[in-house]
Order: C-alpha cells, then sequence, then structure tokens
C-alpha cells in the first residue's frame, strides 16, 4: 500500500524529516509515536502533499504509484485521507458541503456518477449515527466554534464518509473524553479490512488498546529509532522515551 | 507547488468570456461634448422640448461641477472631450418587431447568452437589449401590456408617454446630483423606463442588458422604475463589453420610485470588463442608483454582485421617506488584479418606524482595493427607526486591501442602529484542509467564496444567483498561488 525510503523533507534551512524508511501493507494498522517536535505531524502532512514542507530526497510509493509526484487532491481522491492534529474552520462551508465536492470529486475520478443530494444525504446520515455525531454539527460551517473534542469528531467523521484506503490520523486521540475516545476507535476498527491500511500517530498507549496495531514505530529527530508489535507501545509507556534516548546515545 | 502554481497560470491566462466586438455599422456623432452635441441627441431622438432643457439645463450646471476627489479609487483624468458621447448600430429605422432587428445584434446577444428570440427565452424574463447608446429589443412587451405595465426603453417612453417620464425623471436623483450623474442627465442616449400600475404584481422578471460595443464610446444609460400603489416588481440588469486596452467610462442613473405598499426589487450582475491583469483597459463604472419609498410600507431592495469593471463607483441608496417603509442593501464586489470598487449605499431614513439593512461582502484578490462606504442617516421624524449594518471583508493574498467607511448620523434617540464588520483572510491551511478532502485549489477558493457570500446570494433571483456563481468563480480565477 504504502512505502516509503530514506524520505527527507525540510522547512526553510531546517531538516525535520532525515531519512524516513516504512513499509505499510494492505490491512495492517501501524501506530508511530514519539516525543513532541520529533517530525510526526510532518510525515503526515508530507504524505498529504502539504507545500510548506519540501521533500529534499527518498521517495514514497502509494499503490504503486509515485506519491510525491501527486497534488494533494489527486492523493485525496486516490484513496488517502489524513485527519488533521489541528483541523482548520472554514466560516461559511458547511461540513456537508465540504464532503460532497470532494467526494464526487473522487467518483467523477473514477468514474462513478456522482452522487445526488438525497443518496448523499442517506449516506451522510448513516456515518454520522455510527461516529455518534449530532447532525446540527455537520450542517454548521467547517470546524467553526466547534469544541477541541467536536473537531476531532467531525475528523472521524468525514473519514467515515469517504471510505478512505489509506488513513493517516494524526492525534486523532488526543483532547477526548473516554466515550469520545471509544467512539474515534470504533470508527477506525470499522474502517480496518484486508484491503485498506491505517496509520495512526498518537502520544497514547490507551488508544492501542482499543486499536491493536500490527507494529508500532519510534519516531525521535526526524528518524524512525525503533520498530516492534504493539508490546512496544506497552514499553514505551513505562519507561518513557528517555529510554530509547539512553538506548541512541550508548550506541 | 508546481502542479498548482501551473492550473493557476492556465487559469488566469483564460480572457474575459465577454470580450468580443461585433462588427456592426454605427452612427455616431462628433467626439466631444458641448450644447451643440446636446442639441443633436435630442434631435437624434426626436425629443420633447421639456427633455432638450433638462438636458440643457443638467449640461450648464455640469461645467460648474468638479469631479470627486474623495472616493478611495484612483485613476488618470479623464478627458471629457475625447469622448463619443452617441453611438448606434446602424438601422434603416426603428425596428418595430424582433424580426427587424439586424441579425448581427441578435447573434451578439445570443453569445452573450441573452437570446432576444421571444420563443427561446426563458419563461418569466422580459428582457429590454441596450447596445451603445440605444435599445435595440423590448421582449414581451405586449403580454405585459395587456395588464397595463409598460416596459419599454427609455426613448419611447419619453415619446409615448412624456406625463411619467415628466413627473418622475429626476425626482430622486436631480439633475444637480453630482458630478456623473450631472453629466449622465445632459448626454444620456437610452435605458430602461418601467412603471407597473396599481395593485399589479409584474408577474415576470423585468431585465435589461447593457452592452458597450463602440469603441470609445462612453454609455449613459438611465433607468426609471416607478411601482403605484401595491404594485410590486423584480427587476434584473446585466452587462458585459469587449476588451479594449483603453479605459471607457460609463456613468448611468438609475432611480426608483415605490408609493404605497409598492415594492421593487432591484437586482445587478455587473460584468464590464475590468481591464487585463496588469490593469490595462477596462471599464470606468460612475454610477448614481437611488431608490425613493415615497408610500407608506413601500419597500425598495437592491442586491449587487459586481465583478467587472476597472473602477467601480457606485452607492444604491434609499430613501425612506413613507412611514414604515423598508430599505436594503445586499452587496458582494469583487476586486482582482488592479481593479478598484469603491461601493456601498445611504439609507436615509425620513418616515417613522422606517427600517433598513445592509450587508456587505467585498473580496479582495491580486493587487486589488475594496473599499466599503456607507451612511446611515436618521433624521429627526425618523421615530423608531432601526438599521442592521454588516460588512465583510475576505483578502485572497497579501497584495490586496479592503477599507470600510461606515458614517452614521443620528438625529432621532429613539433609533436603534447595529453594525457588525468583520475581516478574514482565505488561508493556505484552509485550502489545503479541502484539498486534502479531494477539492480542487480553484473549487476551494469558490467554496469559501461562495459560502463568504452565502447571505446575499440567497437574495438573488434563483437563475440569477446560478449566474453569479459562476461570474465569481470565473473573476477569481488564479487568485490563489
Ligand atoms: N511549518 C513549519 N515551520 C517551521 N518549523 C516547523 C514547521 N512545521 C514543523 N516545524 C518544526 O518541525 C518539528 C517537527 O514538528 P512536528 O509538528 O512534525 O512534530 P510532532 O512530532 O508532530 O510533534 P507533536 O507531538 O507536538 O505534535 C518541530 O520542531 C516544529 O517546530
Ligand atoms: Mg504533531
Amino acid at each position: 500500500m504504502l512505502e516509503i525510503k530514506n524520505l527527507r523533507a525540510k522547512v526553510g534551512d531546517r531538516e525535520i524529516l532525515k531519512g524516513i524508511s516504512l513499509t505499510v501493507k494492505t490491512g495492517e494498522v501501524h501506530a508511530i509515536m514519539g516525543p513532541n517536535g520529533s517530525g510526526k505531524s510532518t510525515l503526515a502532512q508530507v504524505l498529504a502533499g502539504r507545500d510548506t514542507y519540501e521533500v529534499t530526497g527518498g521517495e514514497a510509493t502509494y499503490q504503486g504509484k509515485d506519491l510525491l509526484e501527486m497534488a494533494p487532491e489527486e492523493r485525496a481522491r486516490q484513496g488517502l485521507f489524513m485527519a488533521f492534529q489541528y483541523p482548520v474552520e472554514i466560516p461559511g462551508v458547511s461540513t456537508m458541503y465540504l464532503l460532497r465536492a470532494g467526494l464526487n470529486a473522487a467518483r467523477k475520478q473514477q468514474g462513478l456518477e456522482e452522487l445526488d443530494a438525497m443518496d448523499f444525504l442517506s449516506l451522510v446520515k448513516e456515518q454520522a449515527k455510527l461516529v455518534e455525531m449530532d447532525e446540527s454539527l455537520m450542517n454548521r460551517s467547517v470546524n467553526e466554534g466547534f469544541s477541541g473534542g467536536e473537531k476531532k469528531r467531525n475528523e472521524i467523521f468525514q473519514m467515515a464518509v469517504l471510505q478512505p484506503k489509506l488513513a493517516i490520523l494524526d492525534e486523532t486521540d488526543s483532547g477526548l473524553d473516554i466515550d469520545a475516545l471509544r467512539i474515534v476507535a470504533n470508527g477506525v476498527n470499522r474502517l480496518r479490512g484486508p484491503d485498506r491500511a491505517i496509520i495512526v500517530v498518537t502520544h497514547y498507549q490507551r488508544l492501542l488498546n482499543y486499536i491493536v496495531p500490527d507494529r508500532v514505530h519510534v519516531l525521535y529527530e526526524g528518524r524512525i529509532v525503533k520498530s516492534g508489535g504493539k508490546e512496544l507501545a506497552l514499553e514505551l509507556e513505562d519507561k518513557g522515551y528517555s529510554w530509547i534516548e539512553e538506548k541512541l546515545a550508548r550506541a | 507547488m508546481s502542479t498548482s502554481t501551473k492550473t493557476i497560470q492556465d487559469l488566469t491566462e483564460q480572457e474575459y468570456k465577454y470580450g468580443f466586438v461585433t462588427d456592426i455599422e454605427a452612427e455616431t456623432i462628433p467626439r466631444g461634448l458641448n450644447e451643440e452635441i446636446i442639441h443633436l441627441i435630442s434631435e437624434k431622438k426626436h425629443e420633447p422640448e421639456f427633455m432638450l432643457e433638462w438636458r440643457l439645463k443638467a449640461y450648464r450646471h455640469w461645467l460648474t461641477m468638479k469631479e470627486p476627489t474623495w472616493h478611495n479609487v484612483h485613476y488618470p483624468p479623464i478627458d471629457y472631450q475625447a469622448i463619443f458621447y452617441y453611438s448606434a448600430p446602424k438601422m434603416k429605422k426603428a425596428p418595430k418587431s424582433l424580426e427587424e432587428v439586424d441579425p448581427e445584434l441578435l447573434k451578439t446577444y445570443e453569445k452573450l447568452g441573452i437570446p432576444l428570440a421571444e420563443q427561446k427565452l426563458l419563461a418569466g424574463v422580459a428582457v429590454d437589449a441596450v447596445f451603445d447608446s440605444v435599445s435595440v429589443a423590448t421582449t414581451f412587451k405586449e403580454k405585459l401590456a395587456e395588464l397595463g405595465i409598460i416596459f419599454c426603453s427609455f426613448s419611447e417612453a419619453v415619446l409615448n408617454h412624456p406625463e411619467l417620464v415628466r413627473k418622475y425623471l429626476g425626482s430622486v436623483v436631480p439633475y444637480s446630483d453630482n458630478f456623473f450623474a450631472t453629466l449622465n442627465s445632459a448626454v444620456f442616449s437610452d435605458g430602461s423606463f418601467a412603471y407597473i400600475p396599481k395593485g399589479v404584481r409584474c408577474p415576470m422578471e423585468l431585465s435589461t442588458y447593457f452592452r458597450i460595443n463602440a469603441a470609445e464610446t462612453g454609455q449613459f444609460e438611465r433607468t426609471l422604475i416607478i411601482a403605484e400603489e401595491g404594485a410590486s416588481v423584480s427587476y434584473l440588469e446585466g452587462c458585459t463589453a469587449p476588451i479594449r486596452d483603453t479605459n471607457q467610462l460609463h456613468a448611468a442613473v438609475v432611480e426608483l420610485v415605490a408609493l404605497n405598499n409598492a415594492t421593487i426589487k432591484y437586482s445587478t450582475v455587473q460584468n464590464w470588463y475590468p481591464g487585463d491583469r496588469e490593469g490595462k483597459g477596462g471599464i470606468y463604472n460612475f454610477v448614481t442608483k437611488r431608490g425613493r419609498c415615497l408610500g407608506v410600507n413601500s419597500k425598495i431592495s437592491w442586491t449587487q454582485v459586481e465583478t467587472g469593471s476597472a473602477i467601480t463607483w457606485k452607492y444604491p441608496s434609499c430613501i425612506l421617506q413613507g412611514d414604515n417603509s423598508v430599505g436594503e442593501f445586499y452587496s458582494v464586489a469583487v476586486t482582482n488584479n488592479y481593479q478598484q470598487a469603491d461601493t456601498g449605499t445611504k439609507m436615509i431614513h425620513i418616515g417613522k418606524n422606517t427600517r433598513s439593512t445592509i450587508v456587505t461582502k467585498g473580496i479582495s484578490a491580486g493587487h486589488g482595493q475594496n473599499t466599503y462606504r456607507g451612511l446611515v442617516k436618521i433624521l429627526k421624524g425618523a421615530a423608531n427607526a432601526r438599521n442592521y449594518s454588516q460588512c465583510d471583508s475576505l483578502l485572497i493574498g497579501d497584495k490586496c486591501g479592503a477599507h470600510t467607511f461606515p458614517y452614521i448620523e443620528v438625529k432621532n434617540s429613539t433609533s436603534r442602529l447595529e453594525h457588525e464588520a468583520s475581516t478574514s483572510k482565505i488561508g493556505e491551511d484552509q485550502i489545503f484542509y479541502c484539498r486534502q478532502r479531494g477539492i480542487s485549489t480553484e473549487d476551494a477558493v469558490n467554496l469559501i467564496v461562495n459560502g463568504f457570500c452565502k447571505e446575499v446570494f440567497r437574495e438573488l433571483p434563483m437563475e440569477f444567483a446560478v449566474e453569479a456563481q459562476k461570474l465569481l468563480g470565473v473573476s477569481l480565477e488564479g487568485s490563489v498561488g
């Protein structure tokens, strides 16, 4: 599904990703952990195509295609979804409207007919119910005046409607209450399947109790310094990142 | 970066779609302005004496006036002697019916998406088409006449309904009103006239389509709409001009009169040629539009979508004279590249319980400069007057500007005024968010801009709203890099 080789990226003169390699196969769920500022969001955004970051080396292949060559909307239409760590507010544009435009752009590309208003509405209602999202929220302007938790839930709701092939969730669990956390986790687990893949960026092991990952990676200063199974998350929770730091220093 | 920059380049290079020139033989009079020219215009139109006198009075007054400079628009001095004040497509005689209209002209309107052949017209819209200085065709005239509605060119109204013209011409915008309106009063050549008799609700939208074709010609049209007691009408105005690298002057006047319980809704989608990307060429649009709510419970509502012109200078206003009368102004003004707009409204509250609403949306992109200028004036007798104003600006990029000048004068303490204003910017993060959901940059800008303008578009008649949305998309193409 996704193959990243020695990926490097910078902002201005500052190199943030310093050679990242990561392979995510269909059907898998990967977790990326790592201290603040280690480059997790940068990696997610580079994969989504944000041009603030300049890719200076390496490659990324998505479904056999050169991901880095594709425009952000192109990536999205081909099934790559990113849930933002800090979802932006868009006054005047309802989530419904945004989603419909996005969904239809993807369908058009795939040679499918655009969904009419009625079909779209029933799809959206069904998904809203699944992620227990209040319908009034999706008729409001995108994220405008939403609480922190509502914004995160709105990301999961959009993911549920768009049914991506590869979902990258950037700290979607941060700032959620216990119920919301369960809802988000259920949303992810529902998406899980043999022809999809999911990358979750998180600081907390508790999310991984709900979403059990196939692999866990530790990102540290722009590099993946350790990978392992789900037990790695527990180990990190237990020992903190200093444990990794020490090991790196000794090496 | 590379992909988005490329699409943007493709888009900005797309030309103004209405920029073609119609090759038609025109009858013009000599360049420049003097009393002789005014005599000549009046003569060409076989006007009665009172019209000529009115024009001359205006001209003599104009000579004493100075071009205004208080506005926030900048342009090189206009040489008023270099302009042709009259140009008309040559016709052997005035067309009596559409069959007699020059096919070249019909083709022009067809190309502009305004079919004049009645069978092709969208049911429910009667059109008056003004080409350069004269009206070339008015559709559905007979059908409207059955209801006593008069809808014709201004010239015809002068000849066939002089008593109405005499009574109302200048009653809202006097010949001495302002530099551009006074110039218009002296030289106006044509325009539309509508009269809705007592108690009649006009069953279709009335529409005028203005087209400037000839080079170095000014267009000075004049529109007069009268809604008698209990009458109501919805009127639409559209306009385009060819691409020319010199600036052309357009100085129009619109007067609306609403009597007791009458309602007039006036909608404009202004798409005059805006000039090229470097700011060369384009129409100078200096327009005076004003409505008088003369009767009790009358209502005048202006809705405008201003996307074209190099310079837009207009303040559609309401004089709320009758008790309980209502004035509304809904506006979207877009400035891209080097366009400048100084636009807004005046709400003059005279009668008791008069209410006004102002909702404006200014969008600036490129090097565009967008100014809102508004006046809410509550006179002594206007007990319990209410005004609500909301002025929002949206910036795209960092070379453009938005300016707001709301003036308020209150002479009655029982009045209540509310004013809200905001300025926002389309952020790179908003665009990226949309793109991450599969939406292209252009569509994302459109989405955000349309969301921004929603409250105004809602006021437009359905088909016009769709047109306005598309137009907005075109005028903002390439505005995000
Ligand atoms: N646009 C930018 N301009 C300048 N510096 C940036 C930019 N984006 C990221 N950085 C820097 O790059 C580093 C990595 O940031 P990133 O957001 O990827 O960290 P993160 O691992 O997601 O952290 P957190 O856990 O706090 O979300 C940080 O030091 C950050 O300040
Ligand atoms: Mg982060």
